[in-house]
């Protein structure tokens, strides 16, 4: 078990050094100089030389590469172009606010979500699960965008049932967050009901299912036991993948919604071209999303006794 | 008797082996639903067409006053935008780019997805390792950053769109197809054909490929609607289509227009939106369900 990790842990190396060397590619070389986004048209070349200095981009460019890999390694990436923040801090702060906005929705969600599916994985075929996957898909052909829009126009404006948006720290902001949680559930229920659907449906059709019913197992027993049991693992897989872009934030939420979270934060940053933000941001979210892709296989060994290790 | 044996044995293997399209046609012929969502996608292409042609009405032109709702004429049966023009024929020149995006970005995705995939499932090693790191690198990338940085370093506009959605959307399909070769690779055809001397090439592209094919087209239809959606994302994002008519620009405007009570260009484009994308869904499902041999009987 030791030592899987510590190998699995290597293997992010040079996963991590390729996002480093792609974001690096793509924002710091061949992306619009920012010196020149921040100062305008009509700089000094006086200026532009000072700013270049101050940000570092007088170095040689593997200088600045390798001067990045050392900000990854010690997880200080450095000043925001346009604010002078430090972005640790921003990040930090970021984070929280996203998390505040995406995990309850996404552990009720979640919930929720499993148990329709069951519900209709028990009623297979049916007029029921057919009407169901129906308004579940058109559910997924409406843009993201378009939910929005339209629940923040229709139950915060005209009817006057949330905030139309803001932000506070700690409880007080609840009722802010209200509206956002729910459409998140709204947008995720169709095409994740989809998904566990079609886990439950694939055990129904797996051998041990035909035993336990050879057996004398009710349909009840059998779905609750056996099969909820089994199909545990993919959904397992399914929920711990999706972690990571929990800190990420559901940035057009943010954007609509007012709240500073790191989409936020993000989007910000595209609009400004402030590069040390997309680039820290990048990195960060690819070293999280290989360590949940550990803990899914580390779940899966601790889940199923099937599968071993090595 | 031998020969005709032989014949016969020959004769049952054609026919088992057109079966499988035949009997998909034939499952998909009965299925009127997917009839129905086959031609919605056919006219949504037709339109498409239409605007190369040059044959769409176009959409700059003023029908009106500024927001008249909807009203019973052709060109304004979605109303009227801002500037007087209709929201249809803007509906139609959005269709125009939605389906360029969906049908080149699945262009562009398709053939690295399978080309790759089955060089990395069917020869392995350093092959199968420098693939796999490659794909990780880019599904580890919120694609969203991936899409913005891409399109920093091209013109912004439809052609960084694709490009960009092009470099990112064929990992899954990439996945899927090295998984499905690593389960061919030692099957016992996939041995006989090596036996008589055919070379990787042809055991790859000739042999293995036609028997995992399918996942691919069930892909394809994803990889159109999921475009679509994008493009309306990253033009909100002010990082998709600048100028010209798309369906990501007119849901942008609708944010503001909705407020002063202006419904009817959010509901046009919803819609046209609404049926292509449901149309796509069920196509693909429907094509899951035909072409999987697992789920034949």
């Amino acid at each position: 078990m030791g030592a899987y990790v510590a190998r699995r842990l290597l293997q992010m190396i040079p996963i991590i050094l390729g996002v480093a060397g792609l974001v690096f590619v793509l924002f710091t070389t061949v992306g619009e100089d920012p010196v020149r986004v921040a100062l305008g048209q009509h700089a000094t070349p006086e200026a532009i030389a000072e700013l270049r200095a101050l940000w570092g981009l007088d170095q040689p460019m593997w200088l600045q590469f390798v001067d990045f890999l050392r900000q990854i390694a010690t997880f200080d990436y450095g000043r925001s172009f346009n604010t002078g923040e430090p972005l640790s801090e921003m990040f930090r702060q970021g984070a929280l606010v996203s998390l505040s906005l995406t995990v309850f929705p996404y552990v009720l969600g979640t919930l929720t979500n499993v148990s329709i599916a069951l519900l209709v994985a028990y009623y297979r075929g049916s007029l029921f699960d057919r009407f169901s996957t129906a308004i579940f898909v058109a559910s997924m052909s409406i843009s993201y965008l378009v939910y929005i829009i339209a629940f923040q126009y229709l139950l915060a404006y005209q009817a006057g049932a949330f905030p139309i948006n803001g932000y506070e720290s700690g409880w007080s902001g609840i009722p802010y967050l209200l509206l956002p949680w729910l459409i998140i559930m709204v947008v995720t229920a169709g095409p994740d009901i989809r998904i566990y659907r079609t886990v439950f449906l694939d055990e129904t059709r797996a051998d041990y299912v035909r035993t336990a019913f050879a057996k004398g197992a009710s349909e009840a027993a059998v779905i609750f036991r056996h099969i909820l049991k089994n199909a545990l693992i993919p959904i397992l897989t399914h929920v711990v993948i999706g972690i990571p872009f929990l800190i990420l934030g559901a940035f057009l939420m943010e954007r609509f919604f007012s709240i500073p979270g790191v989409g936020d934060i993000m989007i910000t940053a595209i609009h400004n071209g402030d590069f040390p933000i997309l680039k820290g941001l990048t990195v960060l979210i690819a070293i999280a999303y290989a360590l949940f892709n550990l803990i899914t296989d580390l779940l899966y060994a601790v889940v199923d006794p099937r599968v071993q290790l090595s | 008797m031998t020969a005709v044996a032989a014949e016969e044995t020959r004769t049952m293997g054609r026919a088992q082996a057109q079966s499988l399209g035949r009997r998909a046609a034939r499952s998909l012929r009965r299925d009127r639903t997917a009839v129905v969502c086959f031609v919605i996608i056919a006219a949504y292409v037709g339109v498409a067409l239409l605007g190369y042609a040059g044959l769409l009405p176009d959409f700059q032109e003023r029908v009106g006053g500024s927001y008249e709702p909807p009203s019973l004429s052709f060109a304004k049966i979605f109303g009227t935008d801002i500037f007087g023009r209709s929201i249809l024929y803007k509906i139609l020149a959005g269709t125009q780019t939605a389906m360029t995006i969906g049908f080149i970005v699945t262009g562009i995705s398709l053939p690295i997805g399978i080309i790759l995939g089955a060089l990395s499932g069917y020869y392995g090693g350093r092959v199968d390792a420098g693939i796999v790191w490659l794909y990780s690198v880019i599904s580890s990338v919120p694609s969203i950053l991936l899409i913005v940085g891409i399109s920093y370093v091209l013109e912004k506009g439809i052609v960084a769109i694709c490009i960009a959605l092009g470099a990112v959307s064929w990992v899954g399909l990439c996945r899927l197809i090295r998984g499905e070769v690593l389960k061919h690779r030692n099957r016992e055809y996939v041995l006989a054909v090596r036996l008589l001397g055919a070379s990787d090439a042809v055991i790859i592209f000739r042999h293995i490929l036609p028997n995992v094919v399918h996942l691919a087209i069930v892909t394809a239809s994803l990889l159109v609607l999921s475009s679509i959606k994008s493009e309306v994302i990253l033009t909100f994002l002010g990082v998709g289509i600048q100028n010209g008519a798309s369906w990501g620009t007119m849901i942008t405007d609708a944010t503001g227009e909705l407020v002063t009570g202006i419904w009817w260009p959010l509901a046009g484009v919803t819609s046209a939106m609404f049926l292509i994308i449901y149309a796509l869904n069920v196509a693909g499902d429907a094509l899951r369900d035909a072409l999987d041999p697992k789920l034949i009987d």
